[in-house]
């Protein structure tokens, strides 16, 4: 065609080529610049270089610690002189008065207690004595109101933070804290700690072989029904209000998708050009679908927990009203580009409209709707962990409680492999029904 | 003509009789699952409504009070918003912000982590389903999640809801980005590998210039949806306008005409990425000016 024509203009040609790699180089250089312009920008604005003096190592220590592993205190009350053994510390995990742990003997005034590697710590009436294999024997009192520490060499190495008020030993065994009111040793093991039974139950410290095969342990129950009842109300950790909580994440991603695709579906037969014959009509659908997804569900969580009062009904409404937007552009998307003939061919056998839909154009666009909601289920489990968060309901609730508390991070951490299992298992269920099911149409 | 006639009719009879058959089997099943899918629905509302602090049935006549507190508030105090916009820009500024690098440092890594999970481009073939197990693990957790325990370790502030998102993009795009690497040519990278091009040359000149549009398109559309995560990041405490809103709200009366300016300054936010996302989207995608 013009290829004649260009060629005579030759050196035209080849100024216009030059001039446009020039610009190319120009872009290809301006856009990297640009974005490191920005990061620049950005690295000042939210003060990345003062992020080392905010970071705390303190609560990470803690938070990587206490992930894989729990601490018992045994607790010397200075008061009343009173020995106490307590799985972190909490009240459901403290033994029965008199009844300790075998590496912990208790005496009248004389507490025994063994740590790893040859560790020995020994309560002596208030007196603490806690023999360091490789240091020496180190040993902590109470003299009036000041606390006394002596080493073997009279000087306070590292490990070791000495005031008048408060001793602190920590060596790799265990940690052992002096105050005025009590004296306290801590022993950490790996694990989670009471996680199947608590101490209150009379299956822990047995077996599963013991509990399915052995003697009946509890009389009044069966071993296997009574392990699942404890198990299943373990006050610490409570599996059956967590299982609840999975539950009704799931329910509240289920009930707003597909609640939102029922709602959206005749709705956007009203937004589609060539279904909607007027275009005020058309218009202000559109409108609607626009602003229900503009408004987010974040706002839409707020306006309606204020109605409704917070839980997993509030959640269901806020995603079925974002998703109605999403899926009314969605579906009256892919209406506009149905095949007119097969609903010609519906019509001539006389069908109405609502039959025309039905056989004309619902079976053309099933697949693109199913693999629209299944995708939106599985993304919608993850909103409503985050919706739950905020108005108060299933597993998002439980997660945000437990990270306020900054105590229990075994616990978050449960939670947190529960919810990556939860949306895997969505993720995976509706990849797997949404090949059944357009391959089945 | 008489005996084919004759034997063609019971065949016929019969095909006829197994598809009414097959068509009443397909109704039946059809039916079945509809029942139990309204049954699902039925119940599902019913369990969330008792579980509610309040129930469907009191609450929808209220649902109009709160807008209505709100906007009476504002309308009384209409005066005020102009200042409030301003007072509030600069929590929106971090907002997007935070949108903006996460998608930025998302989609970086994103696209490092779909060539090297994608079939006939990977570095190391053998990693494949290693980069594509981290993508999903990436992807599975929500934002939510890696914000609260980043703002028990660094503190409240933009960066935690940053590098949560920016973790989440990455896992996301990723997966889209290795579908669309997928069907790239591979022409240009033989190519490139015959002159001697080591990997990085051969996916920075042969793999991105082809998909360098689609990638885009999709950055632009999780950049739409970053923009909605760092507003509800910010509610939970990492800062930008999401932090304003929830400190307006539990303020409560008295100070809705603020709460009112964030919802329409969020609410115009995020109707101006959308469109401005969309019209480039459709640019990319349907190429030139249209």
């Amino acid at each position: 065609m013009t290829h004649s024509a260009d060629v005579a203009t030759g050196p035209d040609l080849r100024a216009l080529a030059v001039a446009r790699i020039a610009r190319q180089r120009l872009v290809a250089l301006a856009i990297p610049a640009a974005i490191l312009a920005y990061l620049v920008y950005i690295f000042f604005a939210f003060d990345i270089a003062g992020l080392a003096n905010r970071l705390r190592v303190d609560n990470m220590v803690t938070l990587l610690s206490d992930t894989w592993s729990y601490k018992t205190h045994v607790t010397r009350d200075n008061r009343s002189g009173d020995v106490e053994v307590a799985i972190e510390g909490e009240r459901q995990g403290t033994y029965p008065a008199g009844e300790a742990p075998d590496w912990v003997s208790l005496g009248s005034d004389r507490t025994e207690i063994v740590l790893d590697d040859g560790h020995v710590v020994v309560f002596e009436g208030a007196d603490v004595r806690y023999d360091i294999p490789g240091y020496g024997l180190v040993t902590a009192g109470h003299d009036g109101r000041r606390i006394v520490l002596e080493t073997p060499d009279g000087s306070v190495p590292d490990f070791i933070s000495a005031s008048n008020a408060r001793v602190d030993i920590t060596t790799e065994a265990g940690r052992v804290s002096l105050t005025r009111t009590r004296n306290e040793v801590f022993r950490y093991f790996a694990g989670w700690e009471l996680f199947f039974f608590t101490l209150s139950s009379p299956y822990h410290g047995h077996g599963p072989l013991e509990i399915l095969f052995g003697d009946r342990i509890d009389p009044d129950r069966s071993n296997i029904a009574g392990a699942w009842q404890d198990f299943w109300g373990n006050p610490m950790w409570r599996h059956a209000d967590v299982v609840w909580a999975l539950g009704e994440t799931i329910l509240m991603a289920f009930l707003g998708t597909m609640g939102a695709a029922l709602v959206a579906l005749p709705l956007a037969f009203a937004a589609a050009r060539n279904f909607a014959p007027l275009v005020a009509l058309r218009f202000a659908v559109r409108r609607v679908f626009d602003f229900a997804r503009g408004v987010d569900a974040l706002i839409w969580t707020i306006l309606l927990s204020r109605a409704f009062g917070p839980g997993p009904l509030t959640g269901t409404l806020a995603i079925l009203l974002t998703d109605t937007g999403t899926f009314g552009k969605l579906f009256s998307e892919s209406l506009e580009n149905v095949d007119g003939r097969q609903i010609e061919g519906v019509r001539s056998t006389g069908a109405n409209a609502l039959q025309r839909s039905r056989f004309g154009v619902i079976p053309q666009i099933t697949p693109v709707l199913i693999s629209q909601i299944l995708y939106y289920l599985e993304s919608n489990t993850r909103s409503a962990t985050i919706i739950g968060a905020i108005t108060g309901g299933g597993i998002g609730l439980l997660l945000t409680q437990a990270i306020i508390t900054q105590k229990d991070w075994e616990e978050v951490t449960y939670y947190i492999v529960l919810i990556v299992l939860m949306v895997m298992v969505m993720d995976t269920v509706s990849g797997w029904l949404r090949s059944r099911l357009i391959r089945g149409t | 003509m008489a005996d084919i006639a004759d034997r063609g009719a019971p065949a016929s009879a019969n095909i006829h009789e197994t598809y009414l058959a097959m068509v009443r089997r397909k109704r039946a099943y059809s039916f079945a699952l509809l029942i139990v899918f309204v049954a699902l629905m039925v119940a599902g509302f019913s369990v969330a409504n008792d579980r509610n602090a309040g129930g469907f049935i009191q609450g929808f006549p209220q649902i109009l009070d709160f807008p209505a507190d709100v906007v009476g508030e504002a309308w009384q105090n209409v005066s005020e918003l102009p200042g409030h916009f301003v007072d509030f820009f600069p929590a929106l500024v971090e907002t997007i912000n935070i949108a903006a690098v996460s998608t930025l440092i998302g989609a970086s890594v994103a696209i490092a982590l779909a060539l090297l999970s994608t079939r006939g481009l990977a570095l190391w073939p053998r990693a494949i389903p290693v980069f594509r197990r981290l993508m999903d693990i990436m992807r599975a957790i929500p934002d939510i999640v890696i914000a609260l325990v980043l703002i028990f370790l660094m503190g409240v502030g933009p960066v935690p809801a940053m590098l949560a998102i920016a973790i989440h993009t990455a896992g996301a795009l990723g997966k889209l980005f290795s579908e669309v690497a997928e069907n790239a040519d591979l022409k240009p990278v033989e190519g490139l590998r015959s002159t001697g091009a080591r990997w990085l040359q051969q996916m920075h000149l042969g793999v991105l210039p082809q998909v360098a549009p689609n990638f885009l398109s999709y950055a632009l559309l999780r950049f739409e949806i970053n923009v909605r995560a760092s507003a509800i990041l910010g509610f939970v405490g990492a800062g930008g306008i999401g932090y304003e809103l929830k400190n307006a709200i539990t303020w409560g009366q008295g100070q809705f005409a603020e709460s009112a300016a964030i919802f329409l300054m969020l609410f115009a936010t995020i109707v101006l990425f959308d469109q401005l996302s969309s019209m480039a989207r459709h640019r990319l995608v349907h190429g030139g000016k249209a």
